[in-house]
């Protein structure tokens, strides 16, 4: 194998396994310190920077960086970085005035930006304080979308939704409540320099089998119903109910039925419950609200009488796997099984609807209905027209709403100046080596083997009488601390500099994990083969340093590196150093553009 | 040297041993020698012999004299027995623990000034008595922890850190052992795991005095230019007589050899050792050729590593006094106190 370049920045994004599975590469285990130092103030900044929402966030996200996070190749369970990125919103000073301020002078641009969700917010965040006079169109009285329309308020409250959004319409923003877009051609002919669309993904879809007409007034689409709930336009439902679905808005709807009167409240789905789209956890909290979750059961028949509903029939199946190894559901040749319940929630996914796009503007829609969007830049095929968030690929999650607002709020900075916004910009990599003494770091290299802890949980019985009353209470600091712990420090990097080894084996002995070989060189399969430990994981990379003295390469398997520093700390040479690398997205500004 | 103890996590894919124990089951305390330090480097070899033999540690008695290279027994099989003793008396006190238990695995540790200087006779006599243990010399030419003096192993005409040259001749503590009669005698370097584990692996299994000459450079005091037990120096003249593969009795030996490149040669316990031989006309078994060679290539500045000599049916102490088969603690108080009548009887054939 060749030397490896450690100048590449991918190279040492990618042992931040967080950070790299975090669609907006949140620099994560660089605010867990500023955390574990009580700066909570620092912490949210730097999640502010990144993620725009971090208070939303730490209470919402999907998560995409804990099943990455290495403490679960090492040991059993991530670091809880979501629910630590809410220690930083929640104890964190007044950062008002370390926000960007409204620009002083403006550009001259004008953007539009049809729907007020997460992925326009981060546009107009993005954009305002470089001077563009950004317009946000949303329908609803107050800025958020579906943050503010479909969580639910206990999981959720109202004011860290207004708090994170005011940061964003403090910037001049132009929010313009209660105006639904209906024509995007008239939008574009007010002569906008750029139209952003973050509609979402605000179709809820329905279940069209027998009996859903005639018991229609009992039966709710669960986003609109979830919708409802959240402007206090329904308050209550009947004691039985049966929600449809397995995803996290399923999980929404019975827990919220379980607060407006639902006393039987159950979960069913086709699939098996491991097959469930709902995160793991959603589950278990809707399980820890005395919610059963019944598995295998299709719907077949809304059964009525005199026009009220009385009951649900499912037919039971089984999963088989075919000739070509697909899963598919089964009849299992049982009789079917009647539930009875007096209303139903229907979560059994989301669409996008474009009925106020027209078709004849340039902009070209695909056989689902969904708009020709380019990956990497957001723009649709009206060189003026970019989407992101769920109205872009679909429904997925907060935190990919962000990332493509950064990217479309690039492509638009890009695009008002005259640049070919297919270039995108090189992130930031700033390296600095965390040696302080001869044994001493500037982090905490003592790895912790805490286990997980257990976010603190509002009584339940309160919690079920209040649909506005927060569940969690969230890690205080002192929970915060020993989380906080867990962190590996997967950003300080392991940096081998061959001309200074002299082979001592020093570092191979102390290494806990066995991650560091000096050995004859060879193609990566066979190396793999050859180390002190076989490197079975092919997703991770080997660190190849050649220009031994031997002859001999080093090898280091990324794998499940502690970042200790013991190999380090041994080194009588200073062969190994431990350094940050901090890596930073660049977002729209001066910074993205070319120099030229 | 860190103050940190090693994390208790280890490699999830880390292979068992036949008892169920990875390596790190047989690590010590963390080392607090200096960074970098050869001898560390012995003890993850040892730790790695005997992770491979699935040796239960509690069947180990480490003892050691004085010196950093002493300091080490901590560092390794932390489940063990050990005692640190008086300088230079580390083969007095194992010798005599040997003779109470004999069904222990006995290493001793020592250093170049623990053996070649103030223990100088004690090692002469435990070699020569042939007590059944695996001598283990961590050997850097200077005393690292009075700040790098010459030691009695340091060569004529080597450089101290300091500029000095050493006047002195030095110990080949290894030709030593030829000359008293050791039944195992092997060379091996800090920095050459690959020679050095199944050398330590055949030693144990070797009944008898097995000596190991460990050059073990000393990163502090004597990693420089004009030393000959520098990292750099043994690696350019390290020259290998064979190179070692371990067999134990349990495994077939699965030929993978050019033919005529390899002997195989049996211990008594039936374990094998595959040499794959370096030196074309080495004889493993031929004493006093092993010590003219070693000779001839100290005068050309050459440090001969690998198996250097082995008796095939060496016995030990125990065999030559004939001594009881059972440990003395697993006698009963009748067996060792026979009474004024046995008393009468060995003293009527002594008259």
């Amino acid at each position: 194998m060749k030397n490896t370049d450690i100048s590449a920045p991918d190279y040492f994004h990618k042992v931040v396994d967080c950070q790299w599975a975090c669609p907006a590469h949140t620099p994560v285990p660089e605010y867990i310190r500023l955390i574990a130092a009580g700066r909570y103030g620092d912490a949210y900044m730097v999640n502010w920077n990144s993620n725009v929402f971090p208070g939303i966030l730490g209470r919402t996200c999907d998560r995409p960086c804990e099943p990455a996070c290495r403490r679960v190749r090492v040991e059993k369970e991530p670091v809880a970085i979501c629910r630590l990125k809410r220690v930083a919103a929640d104890y964190k000073e007044d950062i008002r005035d370390r926000l960007p301020k409204p620009a002083q002078k403006k550009n001259g641009k004008r953007i539009a930006l049809v729907g007020g969700g997460p992925a326009s917010l981060t546009v107009a965040r993005d954009l305002a304080p470089l001077g563009y006079t950004c317009v946000v169109f949303d329908s609803d009285p107050k800025a958020g979308g579906m943050i503010r329309s479909q969580i639910p308020k206990f999981r959720l409250p109202d004011a860290v939704i207004d708090e994170e959004t005011g940061y964003i319409l403090g910037l001049g923003v132009e929010f313009v409540a209660g105006k639904r877009i209906d024509s995007l051609k008239t939008l574009l002919a007010d002569n906008f320099d750029a139209v952003f669309v973050g509609s979402g993904a605000p179709r809820g879809r329905d279940l069209d089998i027998p009996g859903r007409k005639e018991a229609a007034k009992n039966i709710h689409i669960g986003i609109d119903w979830l919708s409802s709930v959240s402007f206090g336009h329904v308050t209550k439902i009947g004691k039985r109910v049966i929600v449809l679905g397995g995803g996290n808005t399923a999980m929404d709807c019975c827990r919220s039925s379980r607060r407006l009167g639902g006393e039987d409240v159950k979960v069913i789905v086709r699939s098996g419950f491991d097959e469930m789209k709902a995160s793991p956890w959603e589950k278990e909290d809707a399980i820890h609200e005395d919610i059963p979750i019944l598995n295998y059961l299709v719907p077949k028949e809304f059964t009525h009488e005199n026009g009220k509903l009385t009951g649900v029939t499912f037919e039971k199946v089984k999963a088989e796997k075919d000739a070509k190894g697909r899963r598919n559901l089964v009849p299992t040749g049982e009789p079917d099984q009647h539930v009875p319940c007096d209303d139903v929630l229907v979560a059994v996914g989301q669409e996008n609807s474009f009925p106020w796009i027209e078709r004849d503007i340039g902009i070209e829609f695909d056989k689902w209905g969904m708009p020709v969007v380019d990956p990497l830049t957001f723009r649709s095929t009206n060189p003026k027209v970019f989407f992101g968030g769920d109205a872009a690929f679909g429904p997925k999650n907060i935190i990919w709403a962000v990332a493509h607002g950064h990217e479309a709020a690039v492509s638009i900075d890009k695009l008002c100046h005259g640049e070919d916004i297919a270039v995108r910009p090189q992130p930031t990599v700033d390296v600095s080596s965390q040696k302080m003494g001869i044994h001493e770091w500037s982090y905490n290299n003592e790895i912790a083997l805490d286990q997980r802890y257990k976010v603190p949980l509002r009584e339940k019985a309160i919690a079920l009488k209040d649909i506005k009353a927060e569940v969690e209470l969230g890690f205080d600091p002192a929970l915060a601390l020993s989380e906080a712990g867990r962190c590996l420090n997967c950003d300080v990097q392991t940096v081998f500099t061959s001309s200074l080894c002299i082979e001592c084996d020093a570092c191979v002995d102390i290494c806990p994990m066995d991650c560091i070989t000096f050995t004859p060189n060879g193609e990566e399969a066979d190396l793999r083969t050859r180390l002190t430990a076989p490197a079975k994981n092919p997703t991770q990379s080997l660190y190849v340093a050649n220009d031994l003295k031997t002859g001999r390469v080093m090898v280091k398997d990324e794998d499940v590196c502690l970042h200790c520093s013991l190999c380090a700390e041994r080194c009588p040479t200073g062969a190994w150093d431990m350094k940050k690398y901090l890596i930073e997205m660049a977002h729209a500004g001066p910074a993205c553009r070319s120099r030229a | 040297m860190t103050y940190l103890a090693k994390p208790k996590f280890h490699h999830p894919e880390l292979p068992k041993n036949d008892l169920g124990y990875t390596h790190r089951d047989y690590e010590g305390t963390v080392s607090t020698l200096c960074a970098g330090c050869g001898h560390d480097s012995i003890t993850g070899a040892v730790i790695q012999a005997c992770f491979e033999l699935s040796i239960e540690p509690h069947r180990v008695a480490k003892i050691s004299g004085i010196g950093c290279s002493s300091k080490t027994p901590t560092y390794f099989l932390g489940n063990s027995h050990g005692f640190n003793s008086v300088h230079g008396r580390m083969p007095s006190v194992l010798t005599g623990a040997n003779l109470a238990n004999r069904d222990l695995i006995y290493l001793g540790v020592s250093g170049d000034g623990d053996s070649a200087s103030i223990g100088l006779g004690q090692f002469a006599h435990s070699i020569r008595r042939g007590v059944n243990m695996v001598y283990i010399v961590e050997n850097n030419g200077v005393y690292g922890l009075t700040k790098g003096q010459f030691s009695a192993t340091a060569d004529r005409g080597s450089k101290s850190k300091r500029g000095f040259i050493n006047t002195d001749n030095s110990i080949d503590l290894a030709a030593m052992a030829l000359q008293l009669g050791a039944t195992f005698v092997a060379r091996s370097f800090s920095g050459d795991k690959t020679q050095l584990v199944p050398i330590i692996k055949a030693a144990i299994e070797h009944k008898g005095a097995a000596f190991l000459d460990v050059i073990s450079p000393c990163v502090a005091f004597n990693n420089h230019t004009g030393s000959t037990k520098s990292f750099d120096y043994v690696r350019e003249h390290n020259e290998a007589v064979n190179r070692l593969d371990f067999i134990s009795s349990r495994m077939p030996i699965e030929v993978k050899y050019e033919p005529g490149t390899v002997e195989v040669v049996e211990q008594h316990d039936g374990s094998k050792l595959a040499l794959r031989k370096l030196a074309a006309d080495y004889d493993l078994n031929d004493r006093t050729a092993a010590l003219g060679f070693l000779q001839q290539q100290a005068a050309k500045g050459q440090v001969v590593t690998g198996l250097l000599y082995m008796q095939s049916d060496s016995d030990d102490l125990h065999s030559h006094l004939a001594t009881v088969e059972t440990p003395l603690n697993a006698l009963g108080e009748k067996e060792l106190c026979p009474g004024s009548a046995a008393l009468e009887k060995i003293n009527a054939s002594l008259r």
